[in-house]
């Protein structure tokens, strides 16, 4: 029997067995203990607490997708349109591969939205998580300039007036941003420079970065450790041999329980996949199963979903300068909300009755934008647009306010199971 | 250097260790900068679209009066249309419904900052994308077109993007989230019949009293 050297206080190994060969060249056993079989987990995690591991899940899928796609995409102003069509129609299971990769990205927001929503309720961003909100806000816009440069590439009509009204927002910006809006087209307008470099952007760079910064993302929640429904720190109280009471070893009891939860999002997944891919047009716009054509807009140019309610911001706002730095502002802020939060309580359970009703009217902000984004911009629609950019900015900006006037409920020792 | 001949941490000289390192690390960043130019520089538009940008001319002879028509220059979609004396006789009245009347915040050449917007007044050439976020706004040129809902409307262009409305010389209506009047290209006349884009006659002197 034989520790392995330098590392007298983990396993032991019979001598001579594979284990310890291997052990004493790449600690595998010490990363499962300090990792996932040794990583301390609270006990009472409910329901949102699978869209962390099921955001990695869709990760995974679109960069095993995207792989396969970039077998047959060519990323040519002449040829990645038919490209595309003939992965749809030609390649066996191509249709599948695109559907799987398309169906993707749109549930990709829909887990990363509730995951953003759980931490904003059970303040999870709150000290000391701030890094690691930080970086999960960083994965969110990496996650958006993926989206955004992926939309492009079939190279629909929809792919390209989209490039062309967001790549024109950093015109907006002053002085330099003409010159700017050049360097990144690359030419006079949205062109073959543009897609090329987009689709660089989109299959190495940023996916690179995401998993960089899903990596960091993940190392400060290993420091921090997870915070709960109860929002109550789980290492202040721990048992003889120094194991935090409330805590369950992440492998086996969470990695189990993900297992469920991945059954039932697969399930709901596929349901779209193969019934409603397109989902209405909103998981894919119908303008975008034409060409991109220059001469003719879209008579209503609108993101896909998960973008809609920086667009009905930027819609809102009379002058175009200012729409755009709202649009900038209204994704930054989330930033800012460790320092926002002036609660001495981290939970919504124990928050008071105005954080309550501040969340629920920022989630139903969300919503109401994001509907609102769809829409063509007139009458009643700017109206609304504009109430609800208020009540949007509302929420951030009165936040140090009403979480430090109103009266908090005792927050518990223990974790406690109550839904 | 210490007598045994072995260095040891009371020899090092630190101020002199830490000057040299922020030394390096201050070139090294330099560095870094110009050695990113290139990968920067990669990003502008290349020779060949530069080429492709080269001026174009267009043959007016085409354009019947009232008329519009689209052309591309520099991948941009371009509007030229040939005003009739009756378009061009409505754009003095309606001043007051206008964001910049005068030009003086928007985009073009200077011989195209007058009433018009033109260097001849039956020849209107503008980019045809909107100052907004770069859409195509449409011609709706019949006089009182009930779908602009502007009141008492003489004739323009309406964006459907996101409701910017124009006149017949591309200036912006109060009311549009656009904030300036449609672009004008650089242009000129080579005779009565052709439309030059992407020169203006001044260039084109330059160059001629050059040679």
């Amino acid at each position: 029997m034989a520790a392995v050297p330098g590392n007298e206080q983990g396993p032991v190994y019979k001598d001579g067995s594979f284990r310890e060969w291997l052990n004493k060249r790449l600690p595998v056993d010490e990363f499962v203990a300090s990792q996932l079989t040794g990583y301390f987990a609270p006990k009472n995690f409910n329901i949102w607490y699978y869209f962390g591991a099921l955001s990695l899940l869709v990760f995974v899928l679109q960069i095993f997708t995207g792989i396969f796609l970039t077998m047959h995409y060519k990323p040519s102003e002449m040829a990645a349109f038919d490209s595309v069509e003939y992965i749809m129609r030609e390649v066996e299971w191509g249709w599948l591969i695109r559907y799987m990769h398309s169906t993707g990205a749109s549930f990709f927001f829909i887990v990363v939205y509730l995951h953003m929503f759980r931490a904003m309720m059970y303040g999870s961003y709150k000290k000391p998580r701030e890094l690691l909100w930080i970086f999960g806000m960083l994965v969110y816009l990496a996650l958006m300039a993926e989206a955004f440069m992926g939309y492009v590439l079939p190279w629909g009509n929809m792919s390209y007036w989209g490039a062309q009204v967001i790549v024109n927002l950093f015109g907006t910006i002053p002085v330099i941003g003409p010159g700017l809006v050049e360097w990144i087209r690359g030419d006079y307008g949205i062109a073959d420079s543009t897609l090329n470099r987009f689709f660089a952007l989109h299959v190495v760079a940023i996916p690179f970065a995401l998993a960089l910064l899903i990596m960091l993302h993940l190392v400060a929640l290993r420091q921090t450790g997870s915070n709960n429904p109860d929002g109550i720190e789980i290492k202040e109280k721990k048992d003889a041999n120094g194991k935090p009471l409330d805590g369950i070893p992440f492998h086996p009891y969470y990695t189990i329980k993900d297992v469920m939860g991945v059954g039932v999002f697969l399930t709901l997944f596929c349901l779209v996949l193969f019934f409603s891919p397109t989902f209405g047009g909103l998981f894919l716009e119908p303008p975008n199963f034409e060409p991109a054509n220059p001469l003719s807009t879209p008579d209503h140019i609108a993101p896909v979903w998960y973008f809609t309610a920086y667009y009905a911001i930027l819609r809102a706002v009379p002058s175009q300068q200012l729409g755009a730095l709202l649009m900038l502002l209204a994704v930054a802020v989330f930033l800012f909300l460790p320092w926002l939060d002036r609660s001495p309580v981290k939970s919504i359970r124990y928050k008071g009755i105005l954080s309550k009703i501040a969340l629920t009217v920022f989630a139903i902000t969300f919503i109401v934008l994001s509907f609102l984004g769809l829409q063509p911009a007139e009458g009643l629609y700017v109206l609304l647009a504009r109430i609800f950019t208020v009540l949007y900015f509302a929420f951030f900006l009165l936040m140090p306010w009403y979480t430090s006037v109103e009266r908090t409920k005792p927050v518990p020792e223990r974790v406690t199971y109550h839904g | 250097m210490s007598v045994t001949g072995v260095e040891t941490s009371e020899d090092v000289d630190v101020s002199r260790r830490k000057f040299l390192t922020a030394a390096t690390a201050a070139m090294g960043g330099v560095g870094a900068v110009f050695a990113l130019t290139p990968f920067v520089a990669s990003w502008k538009p290349s020779e060949r679209a530069r080429a492709l940008g080269a001026p174009t001319e267009i043959d007016l002879s085409k354009i019947e009066p009232g008329q519009m028509a689209t052309y591309t220059w520099r991948k941009q979609p371009l509007y030229v249309v040939r005003r009739t004396p009756e378009m061009n006789g409505g754009l003095a009245a309606h001043d007051a419904q206008l964001k910049d009347p005068k030009s003086e915040e928007s985009d073009q050449p200077d011989y195209a900052r007058n009433a018009a917007r033109s260097i001849k007044p039956e020849i209107l050439v503008l980019y045809a994308t909107c100052t907004h976020l770069g859409c195509l706004p449409k011609a709706r040129f019949d006089v009182g077109d009930p779908t602009v809902g502007v009141a008492d409307w003489k004739g323009g262009f309406f964006c459907p993007c996101h409701g910017s409305k124009f006149d017949l010389a591309g200036r912006v209506y109060e009311g549009s989230p656009a904030l300036t009047n449609l672009r004008v290209p650089p242009h000129s006349f080579t005779d009565d019949k052709t439309l030059v884009v992407g020169v203006d006659a001044a260039t084109v002197a330059a160059a001629a009293g050059a040679a």
